[in-house]
């Protein structure tokens, strides 16, 4: 069960109506190493791994809900009002013509999100490892998003969703730790 | 100390037709060389680290575009 709370994460502005942006943050909405992609990988896993770490991975799949919810703020904020020559202009006239302004889950190219981004192996180490991996890819994602903006109140969320990225990969991190811990061997030297 | 950041040049080759990129530079968060975190690290303030996306300052790695970097004054 959770408990919503009416507000983000982190305050997002956009300074520009810029639905070029848009079209590339959509990246982090529906794309392979985006934030739903992220949640649902691991609210899954919780099923098959290790007690001690169930707890984590309910934690950080919660809060991708929430930079998932920044996300899509930007994007609409991005292109709320755009015309649709200004979508056209942008590269958003496929879009245009399928949904309107409404957000959909898909990567930067329209590529539409799948269930096959999500890993579940079923191993615990296996799963981890790959945890570590997404958030990696995540914080690159939010790195080339960077250099490809140009929106100061843009960049200055997505610098907030990359440092989440690092603390989320070094916690899984710590969960590998965890599990491979040999505390409980008797040790005979 | 750490640097969050490492450099490699890559081959250039005399037929490249884009203008050659000389220096590369990847990330290397802090994270990668921390294994579990230490107890007692120092923190940033709760407002600070609202703003920060981490309590940690031993974490904490503000990432730039070159744009950004170019312009004087816009480092966190």
């Amino acid at each position: 069960m959770w408990i919503y709370e009416k507000k983000l994460q982190y305050p997002v502005r956009v300074s520009t109506c810029n639905p070029t942006l848009a079209k590339y943050l959509i990246e982090q909405y529906g794309g392979a190493d985006g934030e739903l992609a992220a949640a649902l990988r691991y609210l899954n896993q919780r099923y098959t791994i290790p007690n001690k770490v169930i707890g984590l991975l309910t934690d950080i799949g919660t809060e991708e809900f929430a930079h998932l919810e920044m996300i899509a703020t930007m994007v609409y904020k991005l292109t709320k009002d755009a015309t649709p020559d200004q979508m056209k202009v942008a590269g958003l006239g496929d879009h245009y013509a399928n949904h309107d302004g409404a957000l959909f889950y898909q990567n930067a190219s329209g590529v539409p999100w799948t269930a096959a981004y999500i890993a579940a192996k079923g191993d615990p180490i296996a799963d981890l490892y790959e945890d570590i991996a997404a958030e990696e890819k995540a914080r690159a994602t939010y790195q080339w998003l960077i250099d490809l903006s140009d929106d100061p109140a843009i960049n200055d969320g997505l610098r907030f969703l990359r440092e989440r990225e690092i603390i989320h990969a070094q916690r899984f991190r710590e969960a590998v730790e965890i599990l491979k811990d040999e505390r409980d061997q008797k040790k005979v030297f | 100390m750490n640097t969050h950041h490492k450099t490699y040049h890559p081959y250039v080759s005399p037929f490249d037709p884009c203008v050659p990129i000389n220096i590369k530079t990847y990330s290397t968060p802090p994270h990668l060389y921390m294994g579990y975190q230490p107890p007692n690290l120092p923190q940033f303030t709760p407002a600070e680290a609202l703003r920060a996306g981490t309590i940690w300052k031993a974490f904490y790695d503000p990432y730039f575009s070159q744009i950004e970097l170019a312009k004087e004054g816009n480092q966190v």
